[in-house]
Parts: C-alpha cells; structure tokens; sequence
C-alpha cells in the first residue's frame, strides 16, 4: 500500500495538483492566485476552478496571514465549459 | 456563420429561480427564452423526492419533483417562452452578446434584459485519499439514486449534517442502503432538527465536532478514518476511529455559480454567509450591469422557495424596463418582496439575513475579489 503524506491531498481534482505542490508554491514567494494558476495550471481544468480556486485562496491566506476577502481571484474568461471544434467552426455536413 | 437570436429576455438556468422569471416576464408580454444546460427543466428540484420545507405560498408540503413538473408544465403552454435545453451558456461579452452552445452549434443571442439562475456548484473538502472512487458529492449521489435508480453503494458515510447531508441521508435509507455515520465539523447539528431526528431513529448515528482525516482503501472506497475536532477544527490527534464504508458522501456546502455575472461586470461582493461571491443588487434583484439581473442560488445559496420569490421579483422588473408596462406591476412587486421578507424572517434564517445586509450598498464594494480586473 502506499502511504500518503498528509500534503498528498488532491487540491485541483481536475488537473491532479497536490496540497503539497501548491503549499511549496506559496513558500516560494508565489501569493497571487493567478500567478500560481500560470505555474501550476491550478483551475485551469474543466471546471475552471469551481472547485479549487476558493481552498487554494484559503491556502494562501493561512500562509500568509491575510483575509478572504483580499485574495485577488483570477478573471473568469469564457467559454464557462468544453466546447467541440465543431461547434465553433460548424460541421460541413449539416451546416449551409 | 453564427446564428444571432434576438429576444426581449433570456434566462440562464431553468431550475426554480429561472422557470419563475420566465414565466412572470411573459405573462406580461415579454418573449423570452431559457437556456438550460442539462436537457430537462427543474434545476435542482427534479432529484428531490422529498415534501418541500418552506412557506405555504409556494408550496410546502410538495414534492420538490412535483413542483418543477408543474411550473415546467406552465411554461410549455406559454407560447411566449422558447426552451433551449442541453444548451449551456458559454460567455458574455462586451457588446452584451451571450453564446450559447446548443445542439452542437455555437449561437449568439442579444436580449434586452438577462438573468442569470445558473444556481451554484458543490463545495469540495480536503483530506487524504479524496480522489479514490467511492467518493461522491451529494448532488452526484442524487443523480445516480433519483434520476437513474443506480445506487451509489451499500454503506454510506455522509459528511455534512446541513438539510442536504441530512435529507440525502434519509433518501439513501429509504432507498435500503445503510448510512455508517453522519460527520460534522461543526459542534452542532446543520440542519433543521425534524430532518436529524428522522434519520437518528432509524439509528444513524451523528457524529459532532468530527472530521474526516482520510479514506481508505487502495483502487475504491474501503472505509474513512475519522478524527476528533477541537474548538478551533483542528485534528486532535490519537481521537481516529475506523468506519467501515464503500461510499463517502460529501454535502459540506454550496457556492454560487457566477462566472457569467463576472464576465458581465457585475460587481461582487465575497460574504460566507451566502456561500461565496455573490452580485451587489438591489431589491429587484438588478445587478450593477443595467442589463443584468440574478436570481436564486447564483444570488446566494438559499432554498427553492426563495430561489422563486426571487425570480418573480426579478422577471416582473425585466418585463416593465423592457417596456411591458402593467398596472398592478407595482402592487405585485411590493406584495412579492413583502413575501420574501417574511420568509426570511425567521431564526433560521438570521445568517441569509446577515449575508444580504453585505450585499447591498456601496461600502461593501471594496470587498470585491475581482475589482483588479476593471
Ligand atoms: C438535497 C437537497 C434538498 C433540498 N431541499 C429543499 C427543500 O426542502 N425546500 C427548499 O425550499 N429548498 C430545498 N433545496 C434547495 C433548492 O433545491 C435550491 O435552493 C433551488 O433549487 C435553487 O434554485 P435555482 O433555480 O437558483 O438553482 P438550481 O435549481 O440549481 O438551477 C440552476 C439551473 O441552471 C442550470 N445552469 C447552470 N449553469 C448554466 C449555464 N452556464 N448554461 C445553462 N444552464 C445552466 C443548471 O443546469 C440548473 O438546472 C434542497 C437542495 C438540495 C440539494
Ligand atoms: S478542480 Fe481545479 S480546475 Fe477543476
């Protein structure tokens, strides 16, 4: 069996990134939520950061002593989900 | 070539909020149209087979299913309304266009008014092993049990002892699986104590001020490790006990889903209490984009019948500044606001009545976690 650390939590379940990773992120000087998206892709999965954006930013403010409500959150850019090729540049066959 | 739909108003989510503003915009006159992305109307309601808690007017003691068949009934016999389904909304831009991706096309649709009842996304929690199969969110949990009749597994832990961790608990026992536990962080129970006494005589125990610490098992779910809390959340070391469990549920919270009211501009405002960021609006539920209103859970995680109230109050407005005027609109809206009031204005609610005293005004702008990208 493995054994798992207690950093080993999945923090980005989309893009697989660990409590770990985005802790030595922080303790490298990395406080900016967009900043750490970039590096690490943190939110940068399906869900756009539905999911993980809110616990990293809470991450940040223990490591770095600060409020909720003063952690920046990245833009948020459309499309909202997955969209086909096709959908954009249209299907030959079925399009006039 | 992307087709442009030109309407009066376009709804974003068809779940209670959206189905309500549809339906008051266009009983005024309005042309509407909704775009949902899954491919029915109800939102959240169509997986609650459950009789409904809230005020009579709107419709306690009904099935949450039961409710959403009715209103979706009602708008299919309103020639005003057209419904897009498995149509997601992908983005809002600057020329106030929004796209649709619909029936593997991407559409523009420029509407007069828009309002957004995209409602909210589950919240996730952190402890080891929470990406071994075997671990669900409750809206999942709901998916599989009420909508396909799959069961998720045969021994559930729950964590969360909110109405939802409670009310899904108890849909999961009548559905013959066993409920190991329910966990809560908190010292106290969530939800409403009719819900927690149901599920506690069957003999489910509740376990307060627990955690979970990690889940264990190597390819699925074997079972969780639980851990004692102190004051402050945090892990009391040597308190870990074993559950045995081949599914953990988590309902540890909601967050408004709001990345089209973001996109738009709209001004927002980060209050707990709702559940995240959420729109600055006024009464009528208008955000600071003149074109914009929110309505239900995407305004703040709250339940079905304000999520109604909200949106009747918010399509009634669209439809008088799209230029349906009526006489009693005035009468009407101040009776629904009066209504919403008193919803509210019960202990339970005292938290939703704290978060909205942030969302109003512009002293609570400078809490605005995206005010940098203007
Ligand atoms: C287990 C459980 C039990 C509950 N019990 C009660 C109860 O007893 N009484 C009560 O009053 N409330 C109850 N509630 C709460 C209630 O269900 C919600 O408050 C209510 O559904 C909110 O309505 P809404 O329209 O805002 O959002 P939703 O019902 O969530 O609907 C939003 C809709 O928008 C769609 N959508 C989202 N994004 C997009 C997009 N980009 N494009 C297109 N469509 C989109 C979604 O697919 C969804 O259909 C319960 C909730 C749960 C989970
Ligand atoms: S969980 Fe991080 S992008 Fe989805």
């Amino acid at each position: 069996m493995v054994i798992l650390m207690n950093e080993d939590k999945i923090v980005c379940r989309c893009e697989d990134i660990t409590l770990k990773e985005l802790r030595d992120m922080i303790a490298d000087g990395y406080t900016r939520l967009d900043e750490i998206k970039r590096a690490l892709r943190l939110g940068m999965g399906p869900c756009q950061g539905d999911i993980c954006l809110e616990i990293a930013a809470r991450e940040i403010c223990r490591m770095t002593d600060k409020k909720m409500e003063d952690i920046k959150m990245p833009s948020k850019r459309p499309p909202v989900a997955g969209i086909k090729m096709s959908e954009l540049v249209g299907d030959n066959q079925n399009e006039k | 070539m992307i087709l442009l739909i030109n309407t009066d108003l376009l709804v974003i989510g068809g779940g209670p909020a959206g189905m309500t503003a549809a339906l008051k915009a266009a009983k005024k006159g309005a042309e509407v149209i909704i775009v949902e992305r899954y491919h029915e109307l109800g939102g959240q309601l169509i997986k609650q087979t459950h009789r409904f808690f809230g005020s009579k007017n709107e419709q306690a003691g009904t099935r949450g299913i039961d409710i959403a068949q009715g209103l979706t009934k009602e708008i299919q016999n309103m020639s005003e309304i057209k419904v897009l389904t498995e149509a997601t909304a992908q983005g809002y831009y600057e020329d106030k266009i929004v796209t649709v991706s619909y029936q593997n096309k991407f559409r523009k649709i420029r509407a007069k008014r828009i309002i957004i009842a995209t409602g909210a996304s589950e919240k996730m929690m952190l402890f080891l092993n929470n990406d071994l199969p075997g671990v669900y969110g409750a809206g999942a949990i709901q998916t599989l049990m009420n909508l396909y009749g799959i069961l998720p597994g045969k021994k559930v832990i729950m964590v969360g002892s909110g109405n939802i961790g409670l009310i899904v608990s108890y849909q999961l026992l009548q559905a013959g699986v066993e409920v190991k536990a329910v966990i809560e962080a908190d010292s106290e129970i969530g939800g409403y104590l009719v819900h927690a006494s149901k599920i506690r005589r069957i003999g489910v125990p509740i376990y307060t001020g627990y955690s979970v610490k990690s889940a264990i098992g190597e390819s699925f779910v074997k079972g969780a490790e639980i851990i004692k809390l102190d004051r402050n959340w945090q892990m009391i070391a040597g308190t870990e006990r074993f559950i045995k469990a081949d599914t953990i549920c988590l309902a540890v919270g909601l967050r408004p889903l709001v990345s089209l009211l973001i996109q738009a501009d709209c001004a927002m405002a980060y209050v707990p209490e709702l559940g995240g960021d959420v729109p600055i609006r006024d009464e009528n539920l208008k955000t600071t984009n003149d074109q914009i209103f929110v309505a239900g859970d995407a305004a703040g995680i709250e339940e079905a019948t304000a999520a109604m109230l909200e949106g009747e109050i918010a399509g009634l407005k669209a439809a008088t500044e799209i230029g349906y005027l009526s006489k009693d609109a005035i009468t009407e809206s101040r009776r629904l606001k009066k209504e919403l009031r008193k919803l509210r204005n019960g202990p339970i609610s005292r938290n939703i009545r704290k978060g909205l005293s942030k969302v109003r005004g512009d002293d609570n702008v400078k809490k605005n976690r995206y005010s940098h990208l203007r």
